[in-house]
C-alpha cells in the first residue's frame, strides 16, 4: 500500500444491464444494453483528508461513492480500506470488523431512517449492530455524548424524525454515522438538500469534527465552491471516468483538463456579479451509447481525431490528449 | 407613465388552517422595471414562491392575498375575476418553474403547445402560429428546430426541455416573467446556458423577470436587483452589487457569508444559529431577531419597516431614522 494511503481505488469499473425486459427485446429485436455507470476510476485517500468527487448528474460520483464503502459490488475492479480488500472474499472477517468505521451520509438523512423509530433507537443501531457497548443505560449515555457533540440535545434522543428540521436531521445522521467509531466518511451530497445557513453549519460541523476526531471523508457534490470549501483533493468525473485529479490549489488555481475549465467557468459564484459566464456547448452524452475516444470530446474545443479514437489515459493526474501534446497553455 | 412594469404593494397572503390563520407575506413591497431581472432570494419557506404565486393569481384556496395591491403597467390585477387573470396569466405574464414537466403536456408535441399559446393570445393564421414557434425554439437555442418542433417533451433532455418552456413562456410576448426555481434541476454547465439565455431575452425584449432561487451564484450572475426574503417579509433589497458585496440587514450579512464561494479563503462559513420559524410561531417583532447577533430591545417588541439605506431598502431597527449602522 502506498505511504500514508488510507482508501486505495484501483480501476474500479461497474456496468448496469439497461436492457428492456426479455420479452419487449425479442417483440423489438432491441440488443441487450448496458451502462457504463464507472469506467476505470483510480484514487488513494490519505488518512485525516477530504477527497471530493465532483461531476455533474450521472457522472458516476454515488456509484463510485456505494462501491468504496460496499453497497454495491463492483463489475470490476479493487478497493482496499485500511490495507483490507472490499472485494476479497478471503478478507470477509476482517471487512466485517472494519464495516463499523465506515459510514455513509445521504443527501436525504429522512429516507435513510425508520421515522417510526426515535431518534436515540436511530444512532444506537450501529451501536447495537456492531456490538461496541453494552448495557442500556452506557448506550443511552453514549446516544446523548453523539447528540452533543454534533450541536443537538440529549432529550432529543426522545423524539422522531419528523420532528426535526432538514438540517438537524442531517446533524442526527451523522451522530449516527459517528456512533460506530466511524473514521472514515462518505458523504453523497450531505448539504444539497439543505438551505444555505443550514448547509454552513454542517459543514462547519464536519470540519470541526473532521480536526477534532481525525476523520477521513469522501466527499461528493456537484456544488463547486462547496468542494473548494471542503477538500483536501479533488477528483473531476465526466461520463463515468476520472478525468482530472489534484490537490484543491491545483484543481481549482490551474485546471488543466478542458471538463474541468469548462465546469470551472460555468459555476454561478458571488464573485462574479453580472459576469457573463463563458457560454459552454452542448449537454452530457447519453451514457448508455457515449462517444468514442475521449467522452468529452463532442464538447471540446481542442478534440481532434486522436481525441475521437483514443480512450485518454490520467497521466500526471490528467486524461486529455491535448494536454499530454503540449496543444495546451498551462 | 414610468417604466415600471410590476409593482406589489404590502402584500399579504394567508393560509387559513385548522390551526388558525398562518400569514404567509407579511407586507411585501418591490417594483420591477422594463427589461430589468429582480432576483429573490432567502431561505427554503421564505415566502419566494407564494410571492410568484399571488403575481400570477394562482393561489388556490385555502390561501388568499388579505392585503395590498399588485399592479402591472400601473393596473391592478390582484383583484381580477378568474377568468380575466387567466387572460393576463400567459398573455402578459409567462411563467418557468424548477421542472419543465409541470409547464409542458407530455402528451402533446411541444411545437403544438407552442402554437396553441401562440393563436390563443393573437391573430396569427396556423402557419404563421408555426412558423412563429420555430423562430422561438431557434432563439432559445434548439438546434434543428423544425425538425425538433415535432417532437414529444420526453425526447428532449431537461436543459432542452427547460429551453422549451421559455420558449413557450415568451410565446404571447408577456411583458413579465415570473421564474420559479428555473435552474435548480438543471447541471451546473446547462443552468448556464439557459441564465445566459433568460438575460438576453430580457435585455432584447425587455421583458421584466422575477427570479426566485436559492441560488445567489445564479443571482449574482443574472440580477440587477435584490429582494432577500425571510419569512414572509423583505429584508433587504436593492442592487445587487449593494445586497450582495455589502449587506446591511443582518439576516442578509450572514447569509452571504453562509455561501462558500469560488474565491473564499475563509476556514469556516458564518454561521446563522438556529433556523427561519415556522408560519405558527414568527416572533414579534422583528421575525430575525432569535438568531440576530445584532438584537437589542427594540427588536423583540416592534416590527421594523424597510426603510431607505445607502441605495437599499433595509428593514432592520440598527437602520432606523438616524440612518446610522451599529
Ligand atoms: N441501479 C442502476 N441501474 C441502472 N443505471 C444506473 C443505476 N445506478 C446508476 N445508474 C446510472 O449510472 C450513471 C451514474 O449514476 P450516479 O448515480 O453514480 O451518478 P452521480 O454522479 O451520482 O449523479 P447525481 O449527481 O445525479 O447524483 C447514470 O447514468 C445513472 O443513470
Ligand atoms: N398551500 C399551503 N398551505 C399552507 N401553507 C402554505 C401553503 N403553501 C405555502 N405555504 C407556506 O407558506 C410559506 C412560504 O412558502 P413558499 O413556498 O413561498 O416558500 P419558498 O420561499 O418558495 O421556499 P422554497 O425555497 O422551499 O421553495 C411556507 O411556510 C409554506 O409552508
Ligand atoms: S431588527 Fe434587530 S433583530 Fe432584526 S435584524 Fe435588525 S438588529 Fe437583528
Ligand atoms: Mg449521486
Ligand atoms: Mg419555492
Amino acid at each position: 500500500m502506498s505511504a500514508g494511503a488510507y482508501v486505495e481505488v484501483e480501476d474500479l469499473r461497474r456496468v448496469f444491464d439497461v436492457s428492456k425486459p426479455w420479452l419487449n427485446r425479442v417483440i423489438e429485436r432491441a440488443p441487450r444494453q448496458t451502462l457504463k455507470a464507472v469506467d476505470g476510476v483510480g484514487f488513494t485517500i490519505r488518512r485525516g483528508e477530504t477527497f471530493a468527487l465532483v461531476g455533474e448528474s450521472g457522472s458516476g460520483k454515488s456509484t463510485v461513492a456505494r462501491m468504496v464503502v460496499g453497497l454495491l459490488p463492483p463489475s470490476a475492479g479493487e478497493v482496499r480500506i485500511a490495507d483490507i480488500s472490499m472485494t476479497d472474499p478471503r478478507q470477509a472477517a476482517a471487512r466485517r470488523r472494519l464495516r463499523a468505521r465506515i459510514q455513509m451520509i445521504f443527501q436525504d438523512p429522512y429516507a435513510s431512517m425508520n421515522p417510526r423509530w426515535r431518534v436515540g433507537a436511530i444512532i444506537a443501531e450501529p451501536i447495537r449492530a456492531f456490538n461496541l457497548i453494552q448495557g442500556e443505560a452506557a448506550i443511552r449515555e453514549r446516544v446523548g455524548e453523539l447528540l452533543r457533540l454534533v450541536g443537538l440535545h440529549p432529550d432529543d434522543a426522545r423524539k422522531y424524525p419528523h420532528e426535526f428540521s432538514g438540517g438537524q436531521r442531517q446533524r442526527v445522521a451523522i451522530a449516527r454515522a459517528l456512533a460506530s467509531q466511524a473514521e472514515f466518511l462518505v458523504g453523497d451530497e450531505p448539504t444539497s438538500a439543505l438551505d444555505v445557513s443550514v448547509q454552513a453549519q454542517i459543514l462547519n460541523l464536519m470540519r470541526d469534527l473532521q480536526d477534532r476526531l481525525g476523520l477521513t471523508y469522501l466527499f461528493i457534490s456537484h456544488n463547486l465552491a462547496v468542494v473548494r470549501h471542503m477538500a483536501t483533493r479533488i477528483g473531476v468525473m465526466y461520463l463515468g471516468r476520472l478525468v482530472e485529479v489534484g490537490d484543491k490549489a491545483t484543481i481549482f488555481g490551474r485546471p488543466r483538463h478542458p471538463y474541468t475549465r469548462m465546469l470551472l467557468d460555468a459555476v454561478p459564484d458571488l464573485a462574479h456579479i453580472g459576469r457573463a459566464r463563458t457560454p459552454v456547448s452542448g449537454e452530457i452524452p447519453n451514457p448508455i451509447d457515449p462517444p468514442s475516444g475521449c467522452t468529452f470530446n463532442p464538447r471540446c474545443p481542442h478534440a481532434n481525431n486522436r481525441c475521437r479514437a483514443e480512450v485518454p489515459k490520467l497521466i500526471d493526474g490528467v486524461a486529455c490528449h491535448a494536454v499530454e501534446e503540449g496543444r495546451l497553455g498551462a | 407613465m414610468s417604466d415600471t412594469v410590476l409593482s406589489v404593494r404590502d402584500l399579504r397572503v394567508v393560509f387559513e388552517t385548522r390551526r388558525g390563520t398562518l400569514t404567509a407575506i407579511d407586507g411585501v413591497s418591490f417594483d420591477i422595471a422594463r427589461g430589468e431581472i429582480l432576483g429573490v432570494v432567502g431561505e427554503s419557506g421564505a415566502g419566494k414562491s407564494v410571492t410568484g404565486s399571488a403575481v400570477i393569481g394562482l393561489i388556490d384556496p385555502p390561501g388568499r392575498i388579505a392585503g395590498g395591491e399588485i399592479r402591472l403597467r400601473g393596473e391592478r390585477i390582484d383583484n381580477l375575476t378568474p377568468e380575466k387573470m387567466r387572460r393576463v396569466r400567459g398573455r402578459r405574464i409567462g411563467m418557468i418553474f424548477q421542472d419543465p414537466l409541470t409547464s409542458l403536456d407530455p402528451l402533446y408535441r411541444v411545437g403544438e403547445q407552442i402554437v396553441e399559446t401562440i393563436r390563443t393570445h393573437t391573430d396569427l393564421s396556423a402557419k404563421a402560429a408555426r412558423a412563429r414557434a420555430i423562430d422561438l425554439l431557434t432563439e432559445v437555442g434548439i438546434p434543428a428546430p423544425e425538425r425538433r418542433i415535432d417532437g414529444y417533451p420526453h425526447e428532449f433532455s431537461g436543459g432542452m426541455r427547460q429551453r422549451v418552456v421559455i420558449a413557450l413562456a415568451l410565446a404571447a410576448e408577456p411583458e413579465l416573467i415570473i421564474a420559479d426555481e428555473p435552474t435548480t434541476a438543471l447541471d451546473v454547465s446547462v443552468q448556464a446556458q439557459v441564465i445566459t439565455l433568460l438575460k438576453r431575452l430580457c435585455r432584447e425584449r425587455g421583458t421584466a423577470v422575477m427570479l426566485v432561487t436559492h441560488d445567489m451564484g445564479v443571482i449574482a450572475e443574472a440580477a440587477d436587483r435584490v429582494a432577500v426574503m425571510y419569512s414572509g417579509r423583505v429584508a433587504e433589497i436593492g442592487p445587487v452589487e449593494s445586497v450582495v458585496r455589502a449587506p446591511h440587514h443582518p439576516y442578509a450579512r450572514g447569509l452571504m457569508g453562509a455561501i462558500p464561494t469560488l474565491s473564499d479563503t475563509a476556514e469556516r462559513l458564518t454561521q446563522i444559529p438556529g433556523a427561519m420559524p415556522r408560519l405558527t410561531a414568527i416572533p414579534p417583532g422583528c421575525a430575525f431577531n432569535p438568531r440576530c447577533p445584532n438584537v437589542f430591545g427594540r427588536c423583540r417588541a416592534e416590527r421594523p419597516e424597510p426603510l431607505p439605506v445607502d441605495r437599499t431598502r433595509v428593514a432592520c431597527h440598527l437602520y432606523d431614522e438616524r440612518g446610522e449602522a451599529a
